[in-house]
């Protein structure tokens, strides 16, 4: 009996313990500390225009989140960024592509990318951390080399619809980053691909002695992550209005701070999508309040690095009391 | 008796053939092979003054990367190595201007590199925090607090004495070279001698392994972060007085150049193989590689785009290779 009440104590205490729960509190506490520091800061406007923002960042936390719930890591998604503007920009301005066209040819590359990743850690079972550091250069140095430091300029209005519109008030890309999260959080919560994410993240082994496709998940996890990446960097390309070779640098460190911050586990087998869209959120309005308040935008970084190791130095001593 | 039970795996005399085709050979043998064709292609390439060039001006990533060698033998990774020798360049400059004896500003690096390494060490060997995500963060904040603290100015006026690297040894040896030269031999030395170096391969390789043999993996990780630190420090000190002004930005991408140096220098990702010599020779490779770019008429804008390659490259090679011998071994 007493066991069946203490178990019972610990579940509760678990959901307010649980990592998403903690940070929506956290964030909710930010948001009118910051809201009463500053009275520019909890309005409308402002807020919509930080998911403007968010945006770029939030696209790529989504399938990093597949990546990392696997126990893998991808670090060459800003690189993918910057190689899928550049390819956008000299298809359209130099091949002499149709827009669409180009758009299209853009999303097929950032895949492509995403791909030759997947197959490189699936088949010949190359690290990730090592795989996305050797494309990182490569795909950044195909940027560099195909633009020649060259920036393309003066996309048709229409284009701009996307990273400088709205619909009903509501930023245009902020609407595809609502409807990404649904797909995705749907697909990790609720279809047999994500539950197969889960099982290679908590024991690959176990994994593919179930009979689960594990390589093919995880192909279609970094395929995943290099479609998103270059669907950031085309709303990347509509917000500025211009396209250069060193666009989405760091990307990779806002992503993946995003995903530990909502309470992924690095080590797999664990994590949400509504942690990482919390941790994403939380980011973004850090950067955001402390500029501000009159933080200058390279400390925000540093803000953001002590905010990742602080929270999974708790995360991982409120396991371990937990055990 | 632990040191020769560490010491004896690879300490077999190899057939002559087989050390031919070592890791360190090979890349010996590419950097004259492309010194040559080169030289062929644009006489001007093989000039005195270009060759010291490329030794001049990466010896910072040859010395940087015998730290990350023994990082990755021990499995782990530094990501934040770039931005910190950033921030210990600056450190020292920012002491040679306001006036500190040149011994400060030439040790403050070398102590503030190997605490702030010693501090990385000892959360990813103590509290098990992945070295990915903990470096990841030390970048953020080395970085943020760089620019932030420096408002993106360069540092000049920068006092004569200041400049280590224009010291010459018995008047022609160049003192970046000399110190990467000596500080890959004493390090090469000590990991294939001495029995805490030879811990470090005997962490990388199976820490369960290791302690069970009284080796401590935490104690020898931590050391070697410390150590680590101590060559980041020895970096950002060529790296700060190269030039007369000190950047406030490394090239970007650094800490990726000097991963890429470590495991095109056969040091495993998967810890546990590797040497310093070939690290050192691999940043000479790709050192040279970037310069003869130039002088073959290629735009120097394809330059990552090749590292990356090469890199990419080598990693497929050496676990390809592995998996052979252990296909073999297993026969």
């Amino acid at each position: 009996m007493t066991a069946v009440a203490s178990s019972n104590r610990a579940s509760r205490a678990r959901i307010f313990l649980r990592h998403e729960t903690i940070l929506a509190a956290m964030l909710v506490v930010a948001l009118f500390g910051l809201g009463l520091f500053n009275d520019r800061f909890l309005t409308i406007d402002n807020l919509l225009n930080q998911g403007r923002l968010m945006t770029e960042i939030g696209l790529i936390a989504l399938p990093m989140t597949f990546v990392i719930v696997t126990g893998g890591i991808d670090v060459s998604v800003g690189a993918i960024v910057g190689l899928c503007a550049i390819v956008l920009g000299y298809s359209w301005k130099n091949l002499g592509f149709p827009l669409p066209l180009a758009i299209v040819f853009t999303l097929v590359v950032g895949a492509a990318a995403g791909l030759a990743n997947g197959l490189v850690i699936t088949r010949i079972k190359v690290p990730p951390i090592i795989t996305t550091i050797a494309t990182l250069t490569l795909f950044r140095g195909l940027a560099e080399g195909i633009s020649q430091a060259h920036s393309v300029r003066g996309y048709p209005d229409w284009f701009y619809f996307l990273g400088q519109g709205d619909v009903f008030g509501v930023p245009t890309q902020l609407l595809v980053l609502f409807l990404a999260i649904i797909v995705f959080g749907v697909a990790l919560d609720r279809t047999t691909f994500g539950r197969t994410l889960y099982a290679i993240g908590s024991n690959e082994t176990a994994a593919r002695f179930s009979a689960l496709p594990v390589e093919r998940v995880k192909l279609a996890a970094y395929t995943l992550s290099g479609l998103m990446a270059s669907l950031s960097a085309l709303v990347l390309v509509s917000r500025v209005t211009t396209t250069r070779s060193d666009m989405g640098m760091g990307y990779e460190l806002d992503a993946i701070a995003a995903v530990v911050l909502g309470g992924t586990s690095i080590f797999g087998g664990s994590g949400t999508i509504w942690g990482t869209v919390i941790g994403a959120v939380m980011i973004q309005l850090l950067k955001n309040g402390l500029a501000l308040t009159g933080v200058k935008g390279d400390a925000t970084i540093m803000v953001i690095g002590v905010v990742l190791i602080a929270s999974v130095l708790i995360a991982s001593s409120l396991q371990r009391r937990r055990v | 008796m632990s040191t020769i039970a560490l010491s004896g795996a690879s300490s077999a005399r190899a057939p002559f053939w087989r050390r031919l085709s070592s890791q360190e050979m090979l890349l010996a043998v590419a950097i004259v092979g492309l010194a040559l064709v080169v030289g062929l292609v644009n006489p001007r390439f093989l000039s005195a003054n270009n060759l010291a060039d490329i030794l001049l001006g990466n010896a910072y990533i040859a010395v940087a990367a015998i730290g990350m060698s023994m990082v990755i033998i021990t499995g782990n990774i530094d990501i934040s190595v770039g931005a910190l020798i950033g921030v210990l360049a600056t450190v020292s400059g920012s002491l040679a201007v306001a006036g500190a004896p040149i011994a400060v500003t030439w040790l403050a690096p070398l102590v503030f590199g190997m605490l702030v390494m010693g501090l990385q060490g000892a959360i990813v060997a103590y509290v098990g925090i992945p070295a990915i995500v903990v470096t990841l963060g030390m970048l953020s904040i080395l970085r943020g607090g760089l620019i932030s603290v420096t408002g993106g100015k360069w540092i000049t006026d920068l006092p004569d004495a200041f400049h280590l690297a224009d010291i010459e040894i018995f008047g022609f040896i160049p003192m970046p070279v000399a110190i990467m030269v000596v500080a890959t031999i004493l390090a090469a030395v000590w990991m294939r001698w001495w029995p805490l170096g030879r811990a470090i391969y005997a962490t990388g390789g199976n820490p369960e392994a290791a302690r069970l043999s009284g080796v401590s993996p935490r104690r020898t990780l931590v050391l070697v972060f410390v150590l680590h630190g101590f060559f980041a420090g020895v970096a950002a000190l060529l790296f700060a007085t190269q030039l007369r002004v000190i950047q406030s930005t490394t090239p970007s991408g650094l800490e990726f150049t000097i991963i890429t140096a470590s495991v095109v220098g056969g040091v495993s990702i998967l810890g546990g193989v590797g040497t310093v010599v070939g690290s050192t020779l691999a940043a000479i490779l790709i050192a040279e590689i970037t310069s003869a770019l130039v002088f073959i008429n290629i735009s120097p804008f394809w330059t990552h785009a090749l590292q990356g390659a090469l890199i990419l490259a080598t990693v497929i090679a050496d676990i390809e290779r592995r998996r052979r011998r252990l296909a073999g071994a297993i026969r």
